[in-house]
């Protein structure tokens, strides 16, 4: 069984998403322990790229600021090994297709598993090219993470059979980014996905307030955040990984209720 | 496999996205050998679009470079003044079939922009134009003419607010509003159906190639050259041509400042095999996959990557692909007004400036066709600039 199933083992999840290396890797490195002591399930790392079209303003910010500050894929890969040093949640790479296949899908998915990373999530892979990866991640043991949109319709079963690790249940139309209110009608699509998939579902995009947090994780098996804790690292810089901690905390504490 | 160029192209999108390529696929499918859709698309094109479009002798050229008999290929007399419409008004047409209301687009020098803008207008469509801030600036009557015309046009100001960037708008514009709305792709490029059916709208242009050289000279000629950015007028003028194996085919890439500089377009020259905006192909890139920030004072040529099918023909070696500095695509822009009383645009005088050099090296039994892909009204000031000139539209 996939070590990302030990996230969802002690009730509902709250993901939390950061950037590496925005501002540094120092930062990024406190926030993802923050998050840890606060309770945080699984946390899912950022690798910056240049262009991140499924990214609204706020993360394509930090995705900038973490390549002018000098973040590279090696760079990440050290910023893992380093917080494998004593960080047991799982954890898992949020990129895009270039970076994978730049480095060499081999070489990437095998420092994967040897930095301790257990799976990643590439919005710009659906499953009609998912073999393009798939074979070395399962050569490695790393999931391969698929997502879930509100205009799969037809295609939710055959994407959620073939599901490993956790399924990502992308709240509503667009890009990622701080939303007023989700509408989709998401009780229905979690339906559909658990007649189907063997592994739990979680939902992001658009998601920053505890009640929202709450709801998404009532309707599924947890809740992802990443724009509210970029935002709140973009405005605190260095001294964020405090106020990311007191942010994670009543984010998990609205997932448990 | 369907979408693919070799190893070429594919779906590379958020699953947000899948169904509305599907259904794109599946409409085109339907429409694309549809007697009803083929009347109405002629009729746009030809009476008004103004096609077919001229394939004229440059006698002058010829005699003053000495070598092959060259035949400009005149898209630029095309209305809105570049092959773009060909595109534009297939996909509107298509996207008004499967009841969609608005278009969305990017444009990098405006020449899609405003002919997707024009296609709005006259079918009645909604229409978003997205165009990097930085050649909103250096492209201003552009935006005024896609205003003119009824479009809306979003200044993109993200990453370098250049081409590439007006894609990646556009597409996070399309995930947020697919129902109504169709993504009126301008080049080769992107997701699997858009490099087939940009290709297959644009497919005219060699199509009528073909029979007014037969017409003329009775033959093939013996190399066709266009340049290439995304590549849509280059896989227009090569694609009837693929089979012919006597028939050379050239793209001219834009090198800007040079293929040994950093500020450089020339994706075959310089590039190497990636995954970005939707599909495989070459891509100007750093050793971490970061696409490159690229350059050339054509902005139409202003992108880092090309489309799948040219980087097909360039790995089958069916076509061969030349990078034409700055320099020499000005010269050539200016050579040709002076020559021929024709002023191509700036990304066409890249396919000019090769002419230059090849013309002279073959047999005066040879026949070159050079696709003059669009009009060089636009580029006047940003040349004379060039030269040092400093003139307002």
């Amino acid at each position: 069984m996939s070590n990302i199933a030990k996230a969802f083992e002690k009730g509902k999840a709250f993901i939390p998403f950061l950037t590496c290396g925005d501002p540094d890797m120092e930062t990024t490195a406190a926030c993802v322990r923050e998050c840890v002591k606060n309770g945080a399930s699984l946390i899912e790392l950022g690798i910056p790229f240049s262009d991140p079209t499924a990214e609204g303003p706020v993360i394509q910010g930090a995705n900038l600021r973490a390549l002018k500050g000098g973040a590279t894929t090696d760079k990440v890969f050290d910023l893992v090994r380093e917080l494998r040093r004593d960080v047991e949640v799982p954890m898992v790479f949020m990129t895009y297709s270039n970076v994978v296949f730049s480095y060499g899908a081999e070489r990437f998915i095998s420092a994967c598993r040897d930095t301790g990373i257990d799976g990643i999530i590439l919005p710009d892979l659906p499953y009609e090219e998912k073999g393009e990866f798939s074979p070395v991640c399962e050569k490695y043991g790393v999931d391969l993470i698929s997502l879930i949109a509100p205009t799969s319709e037809n295609r939710i079963s055959m994407i959620a059979r073939e599901a490993q690790g956790f399924i990502y249940l992308v709240s509503s139309l667009g890009v990622t980014g701080v939303r007023q209110k989700i509408t989709t009608d998401l009780a229905s699509i979690v339906k559909v996905i658990r007649e189907s998939a063997s592994v739990p579902c979680a939902i992001g995009f658009g998601i920053s307030t505890p009640e929202q947090a709450h709801s998404m994780a009532s309707l599924s098996d947890g809740a992802i955040v990443g724009s509210a804790i970029v935002k709140i690292i973009a405005k605190y810089g260095p001294e964020a990984p405090k106020y990311v901690g007191e942010y994670v905390k009543s984010m998990v504490e609205a997932v448990k209720r | 496999m369907a979408g693919r160029f070799g190893i070429h192209g594919g779906q590379y999108i958020p699953e947000t996205l899948m169904n509305a390529v599907i259904e794109l696929e599946e409409a085109y499918n339907r429409f694309k050998d549809d007697p009803e859709f083929n009347r109405e698309l002629t009729y746009l094109f030809n009476e008004y679009a103004g096609r077919p479009s001229r394939l004229y002798y440059a006698e002058k050229m010829t005699r003053d470079l000495g070598g092959a008999k060259i035949y400009l290929k005149r898209e630029d007399l095309n209305h809105t003044g570049a092959h773009k419409i060909n595109n534009v008004l297939g996909q509107a047409l298509l996207a008004k079939k499967m009841g969609k209301t608005r278009l969305i687009a990017e444009t990098g020098a405006g020449q899609h922009g405003v002919a997707t803008a024009t296609a709005a207008a006259l079918l009645g469509m909604e229409c978003v134009v997205f165009m990097g801030e930085e050649d909103t600036k250096r492209q201003a009557l552009n935006v005024y003419r896609m205003k003119l015309l009824g479009s809306d046009v979003v200044p993109v100001t993200t990453g370098t607010a250049t081409l590439k960037d007006a894609v990646s708008e556009a597409m996070r514009e399309w995930t947020s509003r697919i129902a109504d709305t169709h993504y009126c792709l301008g080049s080769v490029m992107g997701p699997h159906p858009f490099p087939t059916i940009v290709r297959d709208f644009q497919a005219v242009i060699s199509r009528e190639i073909k029979e007014q050289l037969l017409e003329k000279e009775g033959r093939l000629p013996d190399a066709v050259l266009a340049c290439v950015g995304g590549g849509s007028n280059a896989i227009g003028s090569f694609y009837h041509f693929i089979g012919d194996p006597s028939v050379e085919l050239i793209g001219c890439e834009a090198a800007g400042r040079g293929v040994d500089t950093l500020e450089t377009a020339a994706t075959i020259a310089t590039g190497k095999l990636g995954i970005f905006h939707g599909m495989k192909s070459y891509f100007c890139q750093d050793e971490f996959g970061q696409i490159a920030p690229v350059y050339s004072i054509s902005a139409g040529l202003d992108y880092p990557g090309i489309g799948p099918e040219h980087a097909w023909l360039h790995d089958t070696g069916r076509a061969k692909y030349v990078a034409i500095t700055d320099d020499e695509a000005v010269e050539a822009f200016e050579y040709l007004a002076r020559t021929e009383g024709i002023i191509p645009a700036i990304e066409s005088a890249h396919a000019v400036a090769y002419a230059r050099k090849l013309a002279p090296t073959m047999d005066k039994s040879k026949i070159i066709v050079i696709t003059i892909s669009g009009r060089g009204d636009k580029d006047c000031a940003a040349i004379a600039r060039y030269r040092g000139q400093e003139i307002y539209e």
